[in-house]
């Protein structure tokens, strides 16, 4: 979405939107460069996402919540670079699975966003993770990257910020972590990467899917993990 | 003139590569992938030393152009040691990175390219510079560099501690190395090391089998 160079009057004359006096807020789009992070353990899943959503420079909304409840125990978190109009479409989908008192499995809802993902691949661009709890297979985490593709994996980072965790993921994750473990470890990449990403910042947010329910929490800027810095 | 340098434009002259500078304790390890690519589909070199030495003690990596970086090299090179002669005395870590920045700043339309300069000397020991593509020249503890660094940036938050021992920043750069190299297509191969101190200057070459291994799936 390129901003068309338009000359605006300041003081009497004509200067360029593309001048750094001029804000560039009242022409860039709402975008959300974003990091979300997903991780299972057994017995459920952990997904996690920052808050922030910028449009240009300025933050429009700083405490931004990401983490979109799907189902009971279905929650999503999107990275978009194209506005995904789709959402709405799969929830009244899942209307259909609330009727028949059937509660709907995490690939069901994995599936539909990627049928929408691939159908309009062209149109819109945007990177989902989704992740849940149900009673086949336990805790799974999905990606649905740009493109339309779909994996399940065990730990799955996403948005713009998750370039530059995923040597800090590939170091840390290790298969039979706990939850405790999974959301510390979720908490710590989110923070690094909000701390590089001018995208991503804020507050994190968290939720915890198992057998039990959806257990959230926020971790606020001053509680956030802390690293040396150099 | 755009405000930023949309990713895209600084992506598409960069070397594929990965590169790192970090001090630690009484010393500095200086390290590089070892992989050379033609537009990311080709691997040119599996085994090409990106860690060039200017000067005893003073080693440089370089990121961007690899034809403006050897040629800055090959200039400061001349400059440096010249500079010697007339000092008399082993030339100072900023000295070798003022040089680079010089030629940086004052060619900033024509070149592209940054360079990650590390080294010991007698004024303030071990010392890391990071001169970047318009030519500023600042000093850090540690640095990443390359297409393959973006990787890597919240593992170094993480994990780089200042005053590590030698084995600690050894492992500390390997690690990251191969973390980047490991997501990187264009970065691979082997991993160059170089760690510089009052004593000397030590080659230490970790083989791609002998990297470590971090839960590949």
């Amino acid at each position: 979405m390129a901003a068309a160079a338009s000359m605006m009057p300041i003081f009497g004359h004509q200067i360029s939107s593309k001048n750094d006096l001029v804000p560039d807020w009242n022409r860039e789009e709402v975008s959300t460069g974003t990091t979300i992070m997903a991780v299972e353990y057994d017995g459920g899943v952990v997904i996690g996402a920052d808050s922030r959503t910028t449009t240009g420079a300025y933050i429009a909304n700083r405490v931004t919540d990401k983490l979109t409840r799907i189902h009971d125990r279905i929650y999503c978190c999107r990275s978009v670079l194209v506005p995904l109009q789709e959402d709405s479409r799969v929830l009244v989908q899942f209307g259909f699975y609330v009727e028949l008192d059937e509660p709907p499995l995490v690939e069901t809802a994995a599936n539909l966003f990627r049928a929408s993902c691939y159908r309009y691949r062209e149109e819109l661009m945007a990177g989902i993770l989704v992740a849940g709890w149900d009673r086949r297979k336990g805790g799974q985490v999905y990606c649905v990257p740009i493109g339309g593709m779909l994996v399940r994996q065990p730990v799955a980072v996403g948005g713009s910020g998750s370039t530059y965790v995923y040597g800090f993921m590939d170091s840390n994750y290790k298969p039979g972590l706990n939850k405790d473990q999974c959301l510390e470890l979720t908490a710590s990449a989110l923070s690094l990467a909000m701390e590089r990403d001018g995208s991503s910042g804020g507050v994190i947010r968290l939720a915890s899917i198992s057998e039990d329910g959806v257990e959230r929490r926020v971790i606020l800027g001053d509680q956030l993990p802390r690293f040396s810095t150099h | 003139m755009e405000k930023h340098y949309t990713d895209s434009k600084v992506k598409g002259v960069s070397t594929g590569t990965t590169i790192l500078a970090a001090i630690f304790d009484g010393g500095v390890v200086i390290g590089s992938d070892s992989r050379a690519s033609i537009g990311g589909e080709y691997v040119s070199s599996k085994t090409i030393n990106k860690v060039i030495q200017v000067h005893d003690r003073i080693f440089c990596c370089m990121a961007g152009s690899l034809a403006d970086a050897q040629a800055v090299i090959k200039s400061a090179k001349s400059h440096l040691s010249f500079h010697s002669v007339q000092m008399e005395s082993p030339p100072l870590v900023i000295a070798a990175a003022s040089i680079l920045k010089e030629l940086c700043y004052k060619n900033k339309d024509e070149l592209q390219a940054g360079f990650l300069t590390a080294g010991w000397d007698g004024k303030k020991g071990p010392q890391v510079y990071v001169v970047s593509l318009g030519g500023m020249l600042i000093s850090q503890q540690v640095t990443i560099g390359g297409s393959g660094s973006t990787y890597i940036y919240g593992y170094v938050d993480a994990k780089y501690k200042p005053n590590m021992t030698r084995e600690e920043c050894l492992q500390f750069a390997t690690n990251a190395l191969a973390l980047a190299m490991g997501r990187d297509n264009v970065s691979g191969g082997v991993a160059h090391l170089v760690v510089i101190t009052e004593k000397g200057v030590e080659h230490v070459v970790v083989p791609g089998d002998k990297l470590p291994r971090f839960n590949d799936e």
